[in-house]
């Protein structure tokens, strides 16, 4: 299948010219194809949130490229805009973007800027509401005098709003407690199975990202570290440790049953950890 | 051992603007924190942890019960900067609570405003720098740190008051991994060094499994309040509202739900693998 | 644009000017502005640049960083000049055209002007750039004092100007990302009328306002949990007190202010 989305040899140095010039990324280069679900790791400052805004055209590469469907998004005025729509990105703490009176022109802000008809911008809005779990009455209140959770939601869907295909999130669950955590988690991954989109999802949570994504881009310094599946990326726990992340707990416990001798493979997930224990004793106490 | 602080019969409602009635957050909690203690406090988005918190230095009055701090009745509004000077706070957002524009200035901040000889704050703020090891940042400028950082500023900005007892309102929520484990490493270190009181409230299962004791909020009230392994073994309990417990019991319990039988009280990686490898070979199923 | 802003930037280091105690250099940059009204001449005007290059380079603070903070002002410079090219008539007539006469004293009196901007503008930035915010107000509360007698707030001026300073960058780089985020959801801040773009500020402004009052709000709680209670019985971690490099810098600034006078006896 012919990658979605395709970043070649792209660098970017921020300030060039002035004593705060800094290289926020160095050479990265990988592609993501429609469906997948990525997660972004790396340690506050290693580039993630400069590749982010790479990735829809608000940062143009220093060198390098961005394809869009085989198509360089800054070849053309107008791909660069479509990119902004196509490519949806959800910042950090989103609820702090937040201006309309109601809940519902505050979704309709992306669709109204693509320059869509008044019939297609509702029925986008009350879809977008849906994904994110918001009632037709919430609609009509101001976004402001809903909770941290709820307004975070709504931020959610002024960005899902934009149908976009590509949907990239920068620590969506930040400062919510785990039921709040896995509400939005669930309504991310039901965006992409109904529209089939590509979720790229920047998290500090290992055991988030191991128990959602197929793909884990680590990046470290400016550069893209492992681009690997959750399995032989926190296989390398030490490497994770040292670039100031960490592995996921059951996969440690996993790291200390292997040095004690049982024969098990690595894994990530509570669910992987209990199928890969019953296959060793569950035999005998069935 | 007595108690630094005591909550006694407590009830809170916010005050209600205009026509819309106040909420009420606590009606009757209780709650003593002994002194030298290291307590995490967890509850859910809104279950009235930060309320709490801000009972602790007479920011909120009651409503009704009472507050002691040092024995001192926190509603008594002469005494109200012993009660401060006891007991610091440092809050979530880093960025909202640095004064100033140069680390060692900012750390002055509070004995300043106590009055304390010029000679002896600058012997205090270097001893609070050097506390949370970041002496050598003393003339750095605050913004251009990283979130750990920010934050272990924060907390030598409180203990450069000589507090009793520290008060910590999610102070790892934006931060990432590696900043994580320094604003606890520290914390851990003052509690343990300096018999500085720790009250930690956060969301993260894992540091609160640091602490001696846990306590766990759920609508106002205690709903669950013993060692981290007294209450993280209440698995079913921790679901019910709506929280978790750390992963590694998540593990054991998910695994005894399949007929083995595990303690659920292991919090460290290793520990929880050596009870599940100690487990299967004593029921010989390896 | 908005990163180009240096003014109130503070370049930490251990130089002599550093070091001067603030008052001092409030005083003489004071001392040097005046000096800089009286001076008339290109020699006494040379002699004011030779003092402000002395005192960069002791203080240590590249060229390029001065040039930088310059920049922004180019227009406002510029505006001078042009202002002063045609409105200002003397001596011999250079161009005239229509209503406009250049004349000789005209180019002569803007460069003087823009001159006059450009070293007064330079030695602001040298006080910011070698005086931390905190020792910059200190300096201004304790040389204010005085007004306390007659119920001018001094110290709350102080502090609401520090913390002021302190929330500059911040407020910038939520600018930043608040602008970012918008632009992510379409919204367009270059094209159309300027109507259309004063409405486009609007999904800036809110969050921003919003956020700001937000800060602010946290920032009095933590104050307040830091036992800030006014200026009342207030200490202070660094004394302000002269030394003999003070005394030294207000030795020089005298001279200074000498020399531009006796020049300007001599005409000069």
């Amino acid at each position: 299948m012919e990658p979605i989305l395709e970043v070649k040899n792209l660098s970017y140095v921020y300030s060039v010219g002035t004593p705060f010039e800094h290289k926020a990324l160095d050479n990265v280069s990988f592609a993501v194809r429609r469906g997948e679900f990525i997660g972004i790791i790396g340690h506050t400052g290693s580039g993630k949130s400069t590749l982010m805004q790479q990735l829809n055209g608000l940062l143009k590469p220093t060198a390098g490229q961005i394809l869009l469907d085989g198509q360089d998004i800054w070849s053309d005025k107008k791909l660069t805009r479509q990119a902004r729509f196509r490519v949806g990105l959800v910042f950090q703490y989103p609820e702090y973007q937040l201006f309309e009176e109601t809940v519902y022109k505050d979704i309709a802000f992306g669709p109204k800027n693509m320059g869509l008809s008044p019939e297609e911008i509702d029925r986008r809005v009350r879809e977008a509401a849906g994904f994110v779990g918001l009632t037709e009455a919430q609609l009509q209140v101001s976004p402001f005098d809903l909770s941290g959770g709820q307004k975070r939601r709504v931020a959610i869907a002024g960005v899902i709003a934009m149908e976009p295909e590509v949907l990239i999130l920068d620590e969506p669950t930040a400062g919510l407690d785990p039921v709040g955590r896995a509400g939005i988690l669930g309504n991310i991954e039901d965006y992409r199975r109904a529209k089939n989109a590509t979720i790229m999802m920047v998290s500090h949570s290992m055991e988030d990202v191991a128990r959602l994504t197929d793909r884990l881009l680590v990046m470290n310094g400016s550069r893209l570290a492992m681009d690997d599946t959750p399995a032989n990326v926190f296989a390398h726990a030490r490497e994770l440790l040292d670039m100031g992340l960490s592995i996921p707990q059951v996969t440690q416990v996993f790291l200390h049953l292997q040095a004690m001798g049982l024969d098990v493979n690595s894994v990530y997930t509570i669910d992987q950890a209990v199928q890969a224990l019953k296959k060793i004793g569950g035999g005998l106490h069935a | 051992m007595s108690d630094i602080i005591s909550v006694e019969h407590l009830a809170y409602s916010y005050p209600g603007v205009e026509d819309t009635p106040g909420v009420a957050v606590f009606q009757d909690m209780n709650l003593r924190i002994e002194q030298g203690s290291f307590v995490a406090i967890l509850g859910t988005n809104g279950c009235g942890k930060s309320t709490l918190a801000k009972h602790f230095n007479s920011i909120l009055l009651p409503t009704g019960g009472k507050v002691y701090v040092c024995g001192i009745d926190t509603a008594n509004l002469d005494r109200i900067m012993t009660v401060r000077r006891n007991v610091g706070m440092v809050f979530q957002n880093p960025d909202n609570q640095i004064v100033a524009n140069v680390v060692e200035e900012d750390v002055a901040f509070g004995p300043e405003n106590l009055g304390v000889a010029s000679p002896e704050i600058r012997n205090r703020v270097d001893r609070a720098l050097k506390q949370v090891d970041m002496y050598e940042y003393r003339k750095h400028a605050p913004h251009l740190l990283s979130g750990g950082q920010k934050q272990r500023i924060a907390i030598a900005g409180v203990i450069a008051m000589e507090p009793k007892c520290i008060v910590l309102d999610e102070p790892t929520a934006m931060l990432d991994p590696r900043g994580r484990r320094e604003v606890i490493e520290t914390v851990s270190r003052l509690n343990r060094e300096k018999g500085i009181t720790v009250v930690l409230i956060t969301h993260h299962m894992d540091e609160a499994a640091k602490a001696q004791r846990v306590v766990v909020m759920n609508r106002g009230v205690v709903a669950a309040d013993g060692t981290p392994q007294e209450v993280f073994s209440q698995v079913e309990l921790l679901h019910s509202i709506g929280l978790a417990a750390p992963d590694t019991v998540e593990l054991c319990w998910a695994l005894n739900r399949e007929g083995f039988d595990l303690p659920l009280t292991e919090l460290d990686p290793e520990a929880c693998a050596r009870a599940i490898y100690e487990t299967f070979t004593k029921e010989g199923r390896i | 644009m908005l990163k180009d802003i240096t003014l109130g930037q503070y370049f930490p280091g251990n130089s002599p000017i550093h070091r001067l105690d603030p008052r001092t250099k409030l005083i003489v940059l004071v001392v040097y502005v005046v000096a800089l009204f009286l001076a008339e001449s290109i020699v006494s005007y040379l002699l004011m640049l030779a003092f402000l290059l002395t005192v960069i380079h002791i203080s240590t603070i590249p060229y390029k960083s001065i040039v930088r903070g310059l920049k922004p002002l180019v227009m406002i410079v510029a505006f001078t000049g042009i202002m002063n090219i045609f409105f200002y008539n003397s001596g011999k007539v250079l161009v005239k055209f229509w209503v406009i006469t250049v004349t000789w004293g005209g180019v002569a009196k803007a460069i003087q002007m823009m001159s006059r901007i450009l070293l007064l503008i330079s030695g602001t930035f040298l006080l910011t750039y070698t005086t931390s915010p905190i020792a910059l107000t200190d300096g201004l509360e304790s040389l204010m004092k005085p007004l306390k007698k007659v119920r001018v707030p001094v110290h709350e001026l102080a502090m609401m100007m520090s913390i002021a300073l302190r929330f500059i960058p911040t407020l910038i780089e939520e600018t930043g990302k608040i602008m970012s985020a918008q632009k992510a959801r379409g919204a367009d801040f270059e094209s159309g009328s300027l109507m259309d773009k004063a409405k486009a500020l609007i999904p800036i402004l809110v969050p921003l306002f919003i956020s700001a009052f937000r800060r602010a709000d946290e920032l009095a709680t933590a104050m307040e949990c830091r036992c800030y209670q006014g200026g009342e019985g207030r200490t202070k971690m660094k004394l302000l007190h002269y030394r003999r490099s003070d005394f030294t810098a207000f030795g020089v600034g005298a001279a200074l202010m000498a020399a531009i006078c006796i020049l300007g006896q001599f005409g000069l």
